[in-house]
């Protein structure tokens, strides 16, 4: 079977073809269309890049294109064709056979979708075996292989190891890996990189592309990050509640975007705002060490000063320190030795030790407002309390300054009786923004308060920070992994890794001229809207490994 | 904050009318079932033609006649036994799960909330009653203290506490991770508020559906006593004991002491499509697709 | 998936590792059985600290003189402190010597552990009996209907089992001792005349179709082990039918959540077949939890087996224990309890065991 797929083919038939799909999903107890009518072609050894938000109905579509409905999911209108065969007439058995072997699908969590019972080599080697293509012996000794080409380290032996006992980067390559042992025809990869760290990332993502293109795979490739899907597909499919809103090849969608729509999705990296003056220190951080458990060390020797009215972004890769670092000046996590000074004052280690107006001063928002909302308090309720509670309004006096809050997050008095469950998630986090302001904090600290959002919501939210700043004169202390926010609104950058701090300065001399090598490792690994960005980056890499090891 | 909180006290009652009308047919049963025993419970001396102590007729009377479903072996009729047997037997098990929901929610809750060690002297103590079936240390306390009616309850009482605070402080434990917890203490609330305004309505669904089956378990579980004898101790009238008095009557084909026994799988069954049906609709424990 | 044994490079890192962190949790384990034991036979010997001051009054009778009481007293070891007591009744239970009863009589010591040790053996046979019946059965039902869910197979089992569930256990165990006492006679009993006689008469028919069997369980030292069992079938019925339901519905709810893992949808993404996919990846992964669900449910058959052997009269330990709490004799309640508890938590030591080695996580280390 894998000599018919290396000669070259003809030009015309298209391996997979939809047309006019609809489908349905089933949620509060109705049934309401998910994908409105979508037209897709994919030729052999094609990729496409289906980008969209949370919603769009670009997993479906992905997973349909499978002959495969999901849990909750039915397929009402529409045609798909995969290879001459018409997918959603195949009787399940013979789509059976083809899922795995001729279409294959990586997921986005691979800690979740490997079996935590077996083996990875096992699993990666079961379709072919199950499905007779290939003795146990040979499917292995391929799957080796195909683990070296994915750069997994020690190949021969990490099939061996079971899911939990490798990280989360390794584990999305044996998935592709897993997916490659059929030399499958197509490739769904499921925003595949989504769940892992930029510098993760920028290498799962080379050595998915490399194996794609070395066996002339076709692919479609989705995700919600347009510079990533840029980085690996030919052509890009904008999706917007179910329907194809723009379809283009990758360089000229970057280039000239015809929608609105499609330009919004990199709207917070056109963000920018001028940098403010500089102002006096309002709380500075000296020597800092923390963590958990009195034993587990997160923060380690932080120093860092935030000046009054400003913004300063700590960024940094998942641990880092850089929540927990929040969670110390907000008072929920001790300090073990080191001190912080706010407004002159030394600030009390533990929210327990510090008097309820200094509480009142600094105020959290939090990354979910899924989680921040008390989902059985109505808008009024979550807004009113700290109202009551730290300034003492009653009455007509709290209800009005409700409504004023209200207002000033660009919301209405119609959403006083809302529950968190009736609000969109922009919705949610402007109220969390609502409540903290309703203390009148002087600092307010924001920790990823955008990374659940997609773009155009993330960019109202920024900007709504941003004019909330100008008004008030509060400070933020901004918590994120994402340098386009930082781009965006930070005055001042601190950098993290490890629960060390390794480079500190204004937004300017960190993200231009970085002087620590994590600084820039992290900088140069943000994919950018460049196609070439990828061939360009490794190159350097490996240019610079050469000159290095010169 | 007052009118906030009728306005949703009556949405809830709408809505809860709103899903009487849709809910299946096994719910209405089950809430007419509940309905009449509690009817029979509280107006069971005006209802029952006779007094569950009073010696009315000969022994073992057949069914019909001055009493309709016949007499028990000391000659007192069945129909009013069964009537007052629904106070004694179900009054007992809603004191002693009421009381077991106070004393272990309480403490769960609490627990779950501040951890340290309160948490951990709860939590060792109830894996100490967990790992024995209730009803052997039921026996256990009985005999060493007597069978009597408030021994029955406490005993019963302390025993599901025991369970009930597994389950508020796994219920609690889930809320207390969450972020508007961190928010509201990191704000400077006190205990009562946390407890009360933002652990308690979440974890409501779940107290209300371990209520209904604790309830059904207690009641069973006293049922099981009086069979065995340990229980309600006579004259009392009681469903448990009722079987195991009249249950030579079986062998001569005799349905008289089943009857009892059905009226306890009434109410349980009754119990537990109610609260099937409220898990079917609290949309987060339904399995379906 | 030990299989691929001939694949080269199987003695890879792993294999080695797995046995010494499984030895350490394992033994962890049982500690803390063993703790929880020693907590619960404290409770339990407690319990005889309530007992009123005069008890040896009142069971030898108001005529009995000073002396006497003494020497009862003394006999059963109640001149003592608590704790030299507690700590000679834990040494003595561990040999199996639970003291004496208090049905004793200076001159006539019975010990408990006479009384109890051939009621043991029939209690155990007894639910033996009825866990080979029982748990086969719910764990089939339990994957039956979890993967038919929502079909008329599932409701149907669902809704039987939630009545079962609410039903107390003595009235299963008289309707099935009603059904066979009156399968010959339907229409001449009470129920049957009330009934139209066509159909009492139909009913009749079909109850005289059942086999007669016994509904007294009276058993002796010379009974055979198949009168034992024909003599047990009703008993081991009713308690089957009580604890299939709780087991079965749990099951359930054990498979449906490990069905809806997302590695099983990726299975399907692999074109694994929906067998391969049950028995290869949902059911090692649902071991350890369906373990504890039939530990869990152990205990209602430990209940049950109380109410159904006084049901049905069959000597075992748990009518011996409901005799003992109406005398109140204390050391064979506080015995019959122990060997419950113990029985118990043996049973939930087996299902974390199983629970461990069926857990790739625990048994390798990363």
């Amino acid at each position: 079977m894998n000599a018919s797929k290396s000669e070259p083919r003809q030009k015309g038939a298209p391996l997979l073809q939809i047309a006019g799909l609809k489908v349905d999903g089933f949620s509060d107890d109705r049934w309401h269309p998910i994908v409105k009518g979508v037209d897709l072609r994919l030729e052999r050894g094609e990729i496409l890049g289906l980008i969209g938000e949370s919603g769009a109905g670009k997993s479906t579509l992905g997973l349909v294109a499978m002959g495969y409905a999901k849990p909750g999911c039915r397929i009402t209108g529409g045609s798909v064709t995969f290879d001459g065969k018409d997918m959603l007439s195949l009787p399940e058995e013979e789509l059976r056979l083809m899922r795995g072997s001729r279409i294959a699908y990586v997921a986005q969590s691979a800690a979740a979708s490997f079996n935590p019972s077996h083996r990875l080599l096992d699993q990666t080697i079961e379709t072919a075996v199950r499905h007779g293509l290939l003795g146990r012996r040979l499917a292995a000794a391929r799957a080796v292989e195909m683990f070296g080409k994915l750069r997994l380290p020690r190949a021969a032996e990490i099939g061996f190891r079971f899911p939990h006992q490798v990280s989360g980067g390794q584990l999305q390559r044996a998935m592709t890996a897993m997916a490659m042992e059929c030399r499958p025809d197509l490739i769904i990869f499921d925003e595949p990189t989504t769940a892992l760290d930029v510098t993760t990332q920028v290498e799962v993502l080379a050595s998915m592309r490399e194996v794609v293109r070395e066996f002339n795979t076709a692919a479609i490739y989705i995700s919600h990050d347009l510079a990533v899907v840029a980085q690996m597909a030919d052509r890009i499919m904008v999706l917007r509640h179910g329907i194809a809103v723009e379809e283009a090849p990758t360089r000229k969608m970057l280039a000239e975007p015809e929608t609105e729509y499609t330009r919004s999705l990199w709207s917070v990296r056109a963000m920018s705002q001028a940098e403010r003056p500089e102002t006096d220190t309002h709380l500075s951080i000296e020597g800092l060490s923390s963590g958990y458990a009195k034993s587990v060390k997160v923060l380690d020797d932080v120093s860092l000063k935030v000046q009054r009215g400003r913004t300063l972004a700590i960024v940094g890769e998942s641990g880092s320190g850089k929540s927990t670092l929040a969670q110390v000046i907000s008072g929920m996590v001790p300090v073990w030795s080191g001190k912080m000074v706010f407004e002159g004052q030394v600030l009390p280690s533990g929210f327990r030790g510090r008097s309820r107006d200094l509480l009142r001063k600094i105020q959290m928002i939090y990354q979910s407002p899924d989680t921040a909302l008390n989902p059985r308090h109505t808008v009024e309720e979550i807004i009113g309390r700290p109202l009551e509670f730290y300034l003492g309004l009653r009455g007509e006096e709290r209800d009005r300054r409700v409504v004023e809050l209200l207002d000033m997050i660009e919301m209405g008095s119609q959403f006083l009786d809302r529950l968190p469950g009736e609000l969109s998630g922009g919705q949610k986090q402007r109220v969390c923004i609502a409540r903290a302001l309703a203390a009148k904090p002087s600092l307010v600290i924001c920790d990823e308060v955008t990374s659940a959002l997609d773009q155009l919501v993330q960019t109202e939210i920024l900007k709504l920070l941003d004019t909330l700043q100008q008004e008030l004169g509060i400070t933020y202390v901004f918590i994120t992994h994402d340098i386009a926010t930082v781009r965006a609104i930070a005055d001042q950058v601190v950098v993290m890794n490890g629960g060390k701090l390794v480079e500190q300065g204004s937004r300017a001399q960190v993200l231009e001229t970085p002087q620590q090598d994590y600084t820039n490792l992290l900088l140069s690994s943000v994919p950018e809207m460049d196609p070439d960005w990828l061939t360009r980056l490794l190159a350097e890499r490996r240019g610079g490994a050469i000159a290095a090891a010169n | 904050m007052t009118p906030a909180v009728t306005r949703r006290r009556r949405s809830w009652f709408s809505r809860l009318l709103k899903e009487m009308r849709h809910a299946r047919f096994t719910a209405w049963f089950g809430v007419l079932v509940i309905l009449a025993y509690a009817i029979l419970a509280l107006f069971a001396p005006q209802i029952a033609p006779y007094n569950e102590a009073t010696v009315a007729g000969q022994p073992y009377m057949a069914w019909g006649g001055h009493f309709l479903l016949g007499t028990d072996q000391l000659g007192r009729d069945v129909l009013s036994r069964l009537i007052y047997g629904a106070r004694n037997t179900v009054g007992i098990a809603v004191i002693t799960t009421c009381l077991a929901f106070l004393l272990g929610g309480t403490l769960g809750i609490v627990a779950a909330l501040y951890g340290g060690w309160l948490d951990q002297l709860c939590s060792r103590i109830v894996d100490v009653f967990m790992s024995i079936p209730s009803v052997i240390f039921a026996l256990l306390f009985l005999s060493a203290f007597g069978s009597s009616i408030p021994n029955l309850i406490v005993t019963l009482a302390a025993l599901d506490a025991t369970r009930v605070f597994r389950l508020a402080r796994a219920a609690a434990g889930n809320v207390v991770v969450m972020d508007f917890i961190q928010i509201a203490r990191v704000r400077g609330e006190s205990a009562v508020w946390l407890i009360r305004r933002e652990i308690l309505p979440n974890i409501m669904a779940p107290l209300i559906v371990e209520f209904g089956l604790r309830f059904c378990f207690v009641f069973l579980s006293i049922a099981a006593l009086s069979f065995l004898g340990v229980g309600i101790q006579p004259p009392t009238a009681d469903w448990g004991s009722m079987v195991r008095e009249n249950a030579a009557l079986i062998s001569y084909g005799n349905i008289t002491p089943l009857l009892p026994a059905a009226a306890i799988a009434l109410l349980t069954i009754a119990i537990n499509f109610v609260i099937d049906w409220y898990l079917y609709r609290t949309s987060g424990l339904r399995d379906e697709r | 998936m030990t299989d691929v044994a001939e694949v080269p490079g199987r003695t890879g890192p792993g294999r080695q590792r797995a046995i010494v962190p499984l030895l350490g949790t394992v033994l962890q384990r049982l500690g803390l059985g063993l703790v929880t034991l020693f907590m619960v036979s404290i409770v339990i010997y407690l319990s005889i600290e309530a007992l009123p001051g005069d008890f040896a009054q009142s069971i030898l009778g108001r005529s009995a003189s000073p002396e006497t009481v003494e020497a009862y007293r003394q006999m059963l070891g109640f001149d003592r402190p608590p704790i030299e007591r507690y700590l000679s009744w834990m040494a003595g239970a561990v040999h199996g010597d639970f003291g004496s009863s208090l049905t004793s009589r200076p001159g006539a010591v019975r010990a408990v552990s006479a009384i109890i040790g051939p009621r043991l053996y029939n209690t155990f046979f007894l639910a033996a009996m009825t866990a080979i019946i029982a748990v086969p059965l719910a764990i089939l039902l339990g994957a039956l209907t979890a993967l038919y869910r929502g079909s008329f197979f599932d409701r149907a089992v669902n809704g039987l089992t939630l009545m079962t569930i609410s039903v107390p256990e003595f009235f299963i165990a008289y309707i099935l001792c009603y059904l066979v006492i009156s399968k010959d006679m339907f229409a001449m009993t009470q129920l049957g005349q009330l009934l139209p006689s066509w159909l009492s008469s139909g009913i009749g028919s079909v109850l005289s179709l059942m086999p007669k069997l016994p509904t007294l369980a009276a058993i002796n030292e010379s009974t055979t082990i198949g009168e034992r069992i024909w003599k047990l079938l009703l008993p081991s019925l009713t308690l089957t039918l009580v604890i299939i339901a709780h087991m079965m519905r749990m099951t359930r709810a054990v498979l449906i959540n490990v069905l809806a893992s997302p590695y099983i949808e990726m299975g399907r993404l692999k074109g694994l077949s929906s067998a391969w996919i049950v028995f290869k990846h949902a059911l090692p992964n649902a071991w350890a939890p369906i373990a504890t669900v039939v530990a869990f449910n152990l205990a209602y058959l430990i209940v049950g087996v109380v109410v159904v052997e006084v049901v049905f009269v069959y000597p075992g330990i748990g009518q011996l224990m409901v005799d003992a709490v109406r005398s109140r004799d204390m050391p064979v309640v506080q015995a019959c309890a122990l060997i419950f508890a113990a029985t118990y938590i043996v049973l939930n030591l087996v299902a974390d065991v199983i629970a461990i080695v069926t857990n790739p996580r625990l048994m390798y280390s990363r």
